[in-house]
């Protein structure tokens, strides 16, 4: 069961943290259009979020809530990649970030598609609509950024340069991992790994972007291990529920 | 000639058919319509400013989703009422150009800053409440254009004014500091919200004519009224009091009778110097400035593009 949970919660906080992230955005987007379409997308992910949440509290039973998962934990015991927590910097950045996370969230949500856990099964068949879109959306601004202007290639280079080395953290098994894929409730992580990649090669190739050399992944979001901006979103998101604990909203 | 097509076109707004974009119309008429829905349009995406700013730190799942969901329609509602403003033969670029220079006003009302969260229950109740209020009747608006981009908004805007009250009366009947919250809310939020019906009729001298237009139905006073009667009865059910030692029952004209509005302070804040003026623009522009290079790209990349479809071809 605790490990159950903590596999829910590796997904659960993922779309929590990358769907906070964008909706920093709403109402600073670069154009009216895409602060909507962004919000479309932190929308999503928080929807999913909430939906594994919610799962998560009737698992658990004894009381607990929904809200109970992502204001009431501190950065140790938050599971998502650090790729999502990344800060969103100019829209390049912000989509470079989306792109990645997209690239690996569209093999991982069709795969656990196939979950023998029955309910998880139909979270993520629902979500993988979703995320098809997202990826859609991110991957045609890669290319237009990309193949855009000077001023725009150099920017999402960049980007793509900066974040790489978070960009296959997602491939890393935890233990939670590797017991959901014993129970066949989980997914087998290194069988995304060339789907995912290619996927990334294709769209980077068409942007006209150079494909940074593999070097250093950065790890530990899995296990709790997080960089220093976790924490400030954390004050942001808790902020009502530790300054009035016990209430109502 | 000019005087033949007034009288037609006056004659299709007494009989109440709708005047199309295409068709003649005074110059003064169209004017009037550019200035109203831009400046409606400017409200609802410098709306989002003053909400946006909780986003991060909504205190619930549900909260936040409600909130997202709810400061994106504005942007949508921003989005309708721009279009509709084009169909008068402008340019949102330049409508936009304008508002971020400081030339075109928005609502008064989102210069003022959200302190706590009780605020972002109070704007939806209060403010989408006025905003309702005003743009029901605007569904009829004699300008096709507007007046469809109107239904639309209000369906949303009432979602709003609910979800909004909802959050009131979750604070209402939650904890003492809770309640202290959505008073002192309440308190920050009732005079400028009444002040969002414009200045008293005789203080509106164009009022006169764009009822003639039936681009306005009802006077400024008569809306507020209305507003008043139905949110101090709102108040009384969620068990906050309105800020207004004036404030009582009249039988004889069956409405609430109420304090006078600091009409200085109002025009204090049109002029600038509300205590958000500065701030809004400021994120306005500093959103439009970094996003310049953004949207230069998506046209060079649609030139490209079209340049090698050409080749192709
Ligand atoms: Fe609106
Ligand atoms: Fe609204």
């Amino acid at each position: 069961m605790e490990l159950k949970i903590k596999y829910l919660l590796q997904i659960a906080d993922n779309a929590m943290i990358i769907g906070h992230r964008l909706s920093e955005w709403c109402g600073h987007g670069p154009i009216l259009e895409q602060d909507i379409a962004m919000t479309n997308i932190a929308l999503d992910h928080l929807g999913l979020a909430r939906n594994l949440y919610q799962y998560c509290a009737r698992l658990e039973g004894g009381g607990k809530t929904e809200d109970d998962y992502p204001y009431k934990r501190d950065v140790r015991k938050w599971r998502n990649l650090l790729l999502c927590e990344q800060d969103n910097g100019d829209f390049g950045k912000t989509i470079t970030r989306q792109f990645l996370y997209d690239t690996f969230n569209l093999q991982f949500l069709t795969a656990l598609q196939d979950s023998h856990d029955e309910h998880l099964a139909a979270i993520a068949a629902k979500s993988l609509k979703e995320t098809t879109y997202h990826l859609q959306y991110s991957g045609d601004w890669m290319i237009r950024l990309g193949d855009g202007t000077e001023e725009s290639h150099d920017r999402i280079q960049k980007s793509v340069n900066d974040l790489w080395m978070y960009a296959d953290e997602s491939f890393l098994e935890s233990e939670a991992d590797r017991w959901a894929l014993n129970e066949k409730i989980g997914v087998d992580l290194n069988a995304l790994k060339l789907p995912t990649q290619n996927n990334r090669t294709e769209i980077l190739k068409e942007a006209t972007l150079q494909i940074p050399e593999s070097g250093w992944t950065q790890q530990g979001g899995k296990e709790g291990k997080h960089s220093e901006q976790l924490g400030y979103i954390l004050s942001d998101l808790q902020f009502l529920q530790r300054a009035y604990p016990n209430s109502v909203w | 000639m000019e005087a033949h097509l007034e009288k037609r076109f006056q004659d299709k707004i007494d009989q109440e058919i709708k005047i199309e974009p295409k068709d003649w119309m005074p110059e003064k008429y169209r004017k009037t319509l550019v200035r109203q829905i831009s400046q409606h349009a400017h409200s609802e995406i410098v709306g989002m400013l003053p909400e946006g700013n909780w986003i991060t730190r909504a205190p619930s799942l549900k909260r936040k989703l409600g909130l997202l969901a709810k400061v994106q329609d504005e942007a949508g509602h921003g989005l309708y009422l721009y279009a509709a403003a084009e169909t008068l033969g402008v340019e949102r670029a330049d409508l936009v150009a304008d508002l971020h220079s400081g030339k075109a006003k928005y609502s008064s009302i989102f210069n003022y800053p959200t302190m706590t969260w009780a605020d972002i229950g109070a704007i939806g109740w209060l403010v989408d409440g006025a905003a309702i209020m005003n743009q029901v009747p605007l569904c009829r608006c004699s300008y096709g254009p507007y007046a469809r981009a109107m239904v639309r908004v209000c369906k949303e805007e009432s979602f709003h004014q609910r979800q909004g009250f909802e959050i009131m009366m979750t604070l209402c009947n939650g904890t003492t500091e809770q309640k202290e919250m959505a008073q002192d809310a309440l308190n920050r939020w009732w005079w400028p919200s009444l002040m969002m019906f414009g200045p008293n009729d005789d203080e509106s001298p164009n009022s006169k004519q764009s009822m003639a237009w039936k681009i306005k139905r009802f006077s400024n006073d008569d809306l507020r009224q209305k507003f008043v009667d139905v949110t101090v009865e709102q108040a009384k059910h969620l068990g906050i009091n309105i800020p207004d030692p004036d404030l009582n029952w009249n039988e004889e004209t069956q409405h609430y009778d109420f304090g006078e509005i600091d009409w200085e302070e109002f025009w204090n804040v049109v002029k600038g110097n509300g205590p958000c003026n500065k701030a809004r623009l400021d994120a306005r522009n500093k959103a439009h400035d970094e996003g310049a290079w953004v949207r230069e790209a998506a046209v060079a990349y649609a030139e490209k593009k079209r340049k090698r479809k050409e080749k192709v071809a």
